[in-house]
């Protein structure tokens, strides 16, 4: 029996991801942008990072080179930490709803019948409900239980004498909405991806190899594993893409409004509502605003070109 | 008809209950009830509580919730004494309900002028720039456009005024703002539809007896192109209701989003049961509606009971 999985003839789409200047441009500048968030702030001193008392500098003064924020702390470093909450819970978040809505499609794509026309059903009633409300509701839910764990986890790590895990879990609690922003956009944003991969599974299922492989005794999760996630991985992949710019900007909606990322976590959309909230038209500290708006735009506009790419170069019957 | 309308009278009933009963339970099971505050003693609250059908298992709490919305009433807001659900949402949800309308007549007329226009220019300048703004549309956050276009039409141009709520100038950028990515999205839709129609047979025929190319795709083409957008529609509704949200902090009207923000907050569970079930009953009608409208437009479907 054929161990590597068949694939589907079909355009080389890499070839065409490749001769598009936009997504390639994007992906360049996604992966500058990442490599900046990852080292940026280990190469910048200590003295740059911390609270001072040096509030609401401008742009350009006392080394700090796009100024101070309220608490004295330099605004390149925190767009920075905050690029890494902010692209982190983006990619974490689509990788969950990922996950989720690939096995939900899959499932339901495979089985057909009854349990796909349910498992649909489902989805069309889901879909039909204002998403950011249950993810506010599902943070609210979340938030204590994840507090509570890690501090359980905390305690289990301080009984079994282990003091770097025991540091580890203490110094996460304050940073803990990070994981539940993650958690609640996963568990909401599955739904577009079931339905693409279902749709997938669907024309899958027919094909010869996918029969052939019933035939000699496949097991349905044997067949969903060998023959049919190796020819969705393309779409999964694209789909992936244009999901992470919809949970970022779930992230900073909730974010923006005061519901998502607490200090002293920062992401884009905090850092935008913190400088919303000093403006006034006599004294505005514009750069509390420009800046974190310019990486939130490039950013999501750099990975919506992307993803826009990949689709026509894997999915390019879809359209929208 | 009929037997469609009572089935999908049925299911919607299912789907609001559903619902529901989810945003009850999730919220019930946090922490930390309506009433209790730092200072506030514990057998207050459990008075509190009694008062509002609140004690119990959880199970009983939700069906002595149940039997008051059998009665059709909302009940009482667990957090703003002396006021009833209903009368807040009353008050809130016009506002609310007048961005949205005036949102969703620019984003489907829009979007389909757009979208069309871009469809007929396929690969020129006028279709590149098209598709390029409506990208850009799509990915940037309304909390950045909002202030962004306040800046440019408000303070720079001085063409609207910068704020407040009520006249016919003060609703343009708070509506503008909340319709522009779905003006972009439906632009695409419509421009991928239109392109997919273009290449038809009936098509091809117009043009050959004379029509113009405009003449054909407005009498012709538009009208089955169209269809994927009718589509859109009722997802369109719930997505400018809660988009709305966003809008009305960054444009500071009081509207139905501090509501469900308010309510999730301090836990007035009463509050966002009947927000919930308002937003759900709207998102439902309007599904409906665009059910109905897609009948009128396409004749080969048939909704069958």
């Amino acid at each position: 029996m054929a161990s590597t999985p068949a694939q589907i003839s079909r355009p080389d789409g890499w070839a065409l991801l490749r001769r598009n200047r936009a997504a390639m441009l994007s992906l360049y500048t996604l992966g500058f942008l990442a490599l900046a968030a990852l080292v940026g702030p280990m190469l910048m001193p200590e003295a740059l990072k911390s609270t001072s008392d040096a509030q609401f500098l401008p742009p350009q003064s006392a080394g700090h080179v796009l100024g101070t924020d309220l608490n004295g702390q330099d605004l390149f470093y925190r767009l920075l930490s905050g690029a890494r909450v902010s692209l982190g819970i983006g990619v974490a978040g689509a990788f969950l709803s990922l996950v989720i809505g690939t096995l939900y499609g899959m499932v339901s794509g495979y089985a057909g019948g009854k349990v796909d026309a349910f498992m649909m059903r489902a989805t069309e009633v889901l879909q039909s409900v204002p998403r950011i409300l249950f993810i506010m509701i599902l943070i609210a839910a979340l938030d204590d239980r994840v507090k509570d764990a890690l501090d359980a986890a905390r305690l289990w790590a301080q009984d079994a004498k282990w003091p770097a895990m025991e540091g580890f879990f203490r110094d996460a609690i304050p940073y803990s909405r990070i994981l539940v922003m993650i958690l609640s956009l996963g568990i909401v944003e599955w739904l577009t991806m079931a339905r693409i991969v279902r749709g997938q599974v669907l024309v899958l299922r027919e094909m010869t190899f996918v029969t052939a492989s019933r035939a000699m005794g496949q097991s349905p999760w044997g067949v969903l594993k060998k023959h049919l996630l190796p020819n969705l991985s393309t779409i999964i992949l694209t789909y992936l893409t244009l999901t992470i710019p919809a949970v970022i900007l779930d992230e900073s909606f909730l974010s923006f409004l005061g519901l998502g990322i607490e200090d002293p976590a920062a992401s884009w959309g905090s850092l935008l509502k913190d400088g919303a909230q000093v403006i006034n038209p006599l004294d505005s500290k514009w750069w509390l605003l420009l800046f974190p708006a310019i990486c939130m735009s490039v950013s999501l506009l750099a990975l919506n070109f992307l993803g826009d790419g990949l689709r026509d170069a894997f999915d390019p019957k879809s359209g929208d | 008809m009929l037997p469609f309308l009572l089935r999908r009278a049925v299911s919607s009933i299912i789907v609001m209950f559903c619902v529901v009963s989810l945003a009850f339970v999730l919220i019930r099971s946090i922490k930390g009830g309506p009433f209790e505050r730092e200072k506030t003693p514990a057998h207050i609250v459990a008075a509190m509580e009694a008062k509002y059908q609140l004690n119990g298992s959880l199970w009983q709490q939700y069906l002595a919730y149940l039997g008051r919305l059998a009665h059709l009433d909302l009940g009482p807001s667990a957090k703003y004494r002396d006021w009833q659900v209903s009368e807040i949402l009353a008050q809130k949800l016009p506002n609310s309900i007048s961005i949205g309308s005036i949102a969703f007549v620019l984003a489907s007329t829009l979007g389909v002028l757009i979208g069309s226009f871009a469809a007929m220019h396929k690969d020129q300048t006028a279709d590149r720039v098209a598709m390029l703004g409506a990208l850009m549309a799509i990915s940037l956050p309304s909390f950045i456009t909002g202030p962004a276009l306040i800046a440019l039409f408000a303070l720079w141009l001085g063409w609207l005024p910068v704020g407040g709520w009520g006249t016919a100038q003060q609703m343009v950028l708070p509506a503008l703002c909340l319709s522009g990515p779905y003006i972009a999205y439906i632009a695409r839709l419509m421009r991928n539809s239109l392109l997919d129609v273009l290449k038809s047979d009936f098509l091809r025929t117009a043009r050959a007896k004379g029509l113009s190319e405009t003449a054909a795709v407005a009498r012709h083409a538009a009208k089955i192109a169209i269809l994927p957008v009718i589509t859109y529609l009722g997802p369109l509704a719930a997505h400018l209701l809660t988009g709305s949200m966003i809008i009305e902090s960054v444009f500071n009207i009081s509207g139905a989003g501090s509501v469900f923000v308010n309510s999730i907050q301090n836990r007035d569970v009463f509050l966002l049961g009947g927000a919930v079930i308002v937003l759900c009953a709207m998102l439902v009608l309007f599904n409906l509606i665009v059910d109905l409208l897609y009948t009128v437009l396409d004749k080969r479907i048939k909704l069958h009971g």
